[in-house]
């Protein structure tokens, strides 16, 4: 079922003229900046995909983008400079890995909030309960029990 | 004929589905074991419609019966056998029947094979599984019926679509469903367990082996997805965190956590509330995932909003059965009693640990992938969740889980001795640090990151190991003894000690191969030679071949090592003519567990032909892990306390026996 989706968009992609993702022509000669279009490539969605990176798709438009990524970085740009440069045209959708800011905020936090309010929480019930079961005292088995016990063992030690 | 019987045999289920709805709930309420037997009755015979009206789809495929536009849409006289077959669910409607047909077969099994359950248990569960069922079937009635006909039969069909054309379409799919829809047996064992009111330790019993059956094939259905990904879109990318992707990887986290929470619950009675919730969770992903792969709203939402009656009905079920699940369990989880007792630092608490982690993951990859879409919807605000995310968040969650690993099995149960525990685990310990020394040395700098994650990987196989060691008593005792109380030992100790094996096995794959991934991007002419990690890559030439319904150029290239020759790789492009659309075929060559991997991109009038060729090294442990793991899987559950199952309440069986 899941590659069947991707499938339907690979298909898509493939009807459109094949293009292929980074292709040997786009490749920089500085292999330092090369470094840095790929890296950038792979934080930035091609958005006439379907959640892939510029880096991984063969769409025409990913290959303008990649062009254009390079285009900036020989132009002297920092990478933070590109992204905002892109960002300023595309919007914040064309970033996969989101800004941290308000609209995001709860996308950034959940993960350390659940995890050591979680984690607190669980701790203190834990330690609490076995607390409060420890107070008391288990009570003394009776005879008849005592009794089924020594046999129950006596039979564990003769059949091992 | 065909069409109109397997549509038929699909109305009847639909009918034997509403009648084990209710009935065996109404002999559950009257006490009435014959009423309640009705159920199994229904459940096998279910099976049996929906087998046949899945047999009539693949017939009707196999015999190209284009007058049935399912088989118009997606099939191909000239298309091979095997390819016709799986055709049959390289769809929306043909999938959507294998799941139902999947459905009933686990009702079957649970029909067949459950006379050890309580009577009123087994009828409980089995209504469950048919309001599901009930649901399913409405669904592809009435919106995705594969058994339509054209008024004017076309001659020829418009072939599956090229990418699907792969071995891959015959598992991934099958495998997938039997691990999602698996997860409905104990999401119908815990409705039934709130319907009743009871819950112990033998209903984890029952529960924990249907758990099992359907994390080992989700294991194995996610894997060998990921595999066909890797080797069939042409760019070795094996994992991308697409929607679709996270769909399935939410039900495997959730149900991984309710496999080591039934564990507990089964062994010292505690954590029931919060087992049962699993259970519940589990399965509403899978119907998530269900949801977001078949309403289309991932690929858009106005895609969604165009056409909504699919999405909106999958939406309906969705609702009804997550949101009345969750109410049942608020109204009645605080009914169930809590059971045994245990400190923070114990094996209780581990598993405790191991199931927040996996929670909290598992949030990550709800939030990412729904975080987007209620964004746009709601703060009409567009973005994107993409691998740089989960990368940051999801990968330290599995540091910390993997880092735990260890410690778990080797914790006693109640009160468990930490220091103790990291006093044996020192030898995993040094070994682990002294892979980190040599992998940090041989790299010479570079980032930490990476030496530090392949010594975590060898920690978590070191410390599996050391369980199996210390167990069997290897070093200390003599031989003779060791392999006596290897054979003694629980077979389901060595499923969780290979199972942990394989993620430490994983790890070191997803690292090496990330990390140390060398690739050459160019446009190669006939004789030319590319130099990668050591290998020599000639290409000898380009040739037409024709396949049964597709064109493909083949480039034949010819691998040497130090002069010596290795093997001759063969990588194409096919062109298929009926959609007009093409698929790249990767050539592999495995060396160890690396693999070189060339694709190809477009020829260029002078004959060359733009070409990527990468060494993947150490690639293949990515997938030899999950099949570690499944195998721990079934190896556990071939275990002799889930294979006796548990035994029944004695006083329960005077009055039910003899009207069975």
């Amino acid at each position: 079922m899941r590659r069947m989706m991707a499938a339907f968009v690979a298909l898509m992609l493939l009807a459109s003229p094949a293009a292929y993702a980074v292709q040997p022509d786009e490749i920089m000669s500085d292999p330092v900046k090369e470094g840095r279009a790929r890296e950038l490539s792979r934080e930035l969605r091609c958005m006439v995909c379907q959640n892939q990176s510029i880096d991984d798709s063969d769409a025409p438009l990913a290959r303008d983008l990649r062009l254009l990524v390079r285009e900036r970085i020989a132009a002297g740009d920092s990478n933070s400079q590109v992204l905002d440069f892109l960002v300023a045209r595309y919007g914040e959708f064309v970033l996969l890995k989101p800004r941290f800011e308000r609209q995001t905020l709860l996308l950034w936090l959940l993960a350390p909030v659940l995890l050591i309010g979680g984690g607190l929480a669980l701790w203190l019930q834990i330690r609490r309960r076995s607390r409060s079961g420890a107070d008391v005292p288990a009570p003394p088995l009776t005879p008849d029990e005592e009794a089924r016990l020594a046999a129950l063992m006596s039979d564990d030690a003769k059949s091992s | 004929m065909i069409a109109e019987s397997g549509h038929y045999a699909l109305v009847l289920a639909l009918g034997l589905a509403l009648i084990q709805s209710i009935v065996p709930l109404i002999g559950a309420r009257l006490r009435d074991a014959a009423l309640m037997s009705v159920a199994r009755s229904t459940a096998l015979a279910q099976l049996l419609f929906v087998g046949a009206s899945f047999v009539a789809l693949v017939m009707l495929h196999v015999n190209s019966d284009f007058s049935v536009a399912n088989v118009y849409e997606n099939s191909h006289s000239m298309k091979p056998l095997i390819y016709k077959i799986t055709g049959v669910w390289g769809n929306h409607e043909g999938s959507m029947l294998l799941w139902v047909s999947i459905l009933a077969l686990f009702g079957g099994l649970v029909a067949a094979f459950g006379n050890n359950l309580p009577l009123s248990l087994r009828a409980h569960v089995l209504a469950v599984q048919a309001w599901i069922a009930s649901a399913f079937y409405l669904f592809i009635l009435v919106t995705s019926n594969p058994f339509l006909r054209i008024v004017n039969p076309p001659i020829e069909g418009r072939d599956l679509n090229p990418v699907l054309q792969d071995i891959g379409l015959a598992v991934h799919p099958p495998m997938l469903y039997l691990g999602y829809v698996g997860f409905s047996i104990s999401f119908s064992f815990a409705i039934a367990a709130l319907m009743e009111g009871r819950i112990d330790a033998a209903w984890a019993r029952w529960v924990r082996p249907w758990t099992l059956v359907a994390w080992i094939f989700l294991t194995l259905g996610i894997a060998m997805g990921s595999y066909w990904a890797y080797y069939e879109l042409g760019w070795g990318g094996w994992w991308f965190w697409d929607p679709v992707e996270n769909a399935s990887l939410m039900p495997w986290l959730a149900g991984t956590a309710l496999l080591h929470s039934a564990l507990v619950m089964e062994k010292r009675n505690a954590l029931k509330v919060w087992t049962i919730l699993l259970s519940i969770l589990t399965f509403s992903l899978s119907l998530l995932g269900t949801f977001l792969v078949r309403s289309g709203v991932i690929t858009s939402v106005h895609a969604f909003a165009t056409d909504p009656t699919r999405g909106v009905f999958i939406l309906l079920i969705l609702c009804l059965f997550i949101g009345g699940s969750l109410s049942l369990f608020a109204g009645r989880a605080t009914s169930l009693k809590q059971g045994g007792l245990f400190a923070p630092i114990s094996r209780e608490g581990a598993l405790v640990l191991n199931n927040l982690l996996l929670t909290v993951a598992c949030a990550v990859v709800l939030f990412g992938t729904l975080y987007p879409l209620a964004m746009e919807m709601l703060a009409d605000f567009k973005m994107s969740v993409g691998a740089p995310f989960y990368n940051l968040t999801f990968a330290p969650l599995f540091a910390l889980l993997l880092l735990a690993v260890p410690f778990g099995p080797m914790l006693a149960w109640k009160r468990g001795d930490l220091l103790g525990v990291t006093q044996r685990l020192l030898a995993a310990g040094v070994a682990s640090l002294v892979t980190v020394a040599i992998v940090w040395g041989w790299v010479r700098g570079g980032s930490a990151l990476a030496p530090l994650a392949i010594g975590l990987g060898v920690f978590v196989i070191a410390g599996a190991v050391t369980d199996l060691v210390e167990r069997t008593g290897l070093v200390r005792l003599p031989f003779a003894t060791v392999l006596h109380r290897a054979r003694g030992l629980p077979r389901s100790a060595w499923g969780t000690a290979f199972a942990h094996a394989g993620l430490g096995v994983a790890l070191i794959g997803i690292v090496c191969e990330t990390t140390w991934n060398s690739e050459y991007i160019a446009t190669m002419k006939q004789n030319e030679v590319a130099h990668i990690a050591g290998y020599d890559v000639k290409l000898d030439g380009l040739f037409q071949r024709q396949g049964p319904n597709y064109r493909e150029m083949i480039a034949e290239f010819n691998v040497s090592r130090d002069g010596a020759m290795l093997s001759v790789m063969t990588p194409s492009k096919r062109s298929f003519t009926t959609r007009g659309s093409s698929t790249t075929e990767a050539a592999l060559l495995t060396r160890g567990a690396s693999q070189l991997y060339i694709s190809l991109g477009d020829a260029t009038a002078e004959g060359a032909i733009a070409v990527r060729i990468y060494h993947k090294p150490l690639v293949l442990l990515i997938w030899w892990g999950p099949v570690l793991m499944a195998f721990g899987g079934v190896l556990s559950l071939s275990d002799r306390r889930l294979r006796v199952g548990a035994p029944k309440p004695a006083r329960a069986k005077p009055r039910l026996q003899p009207a069975e």
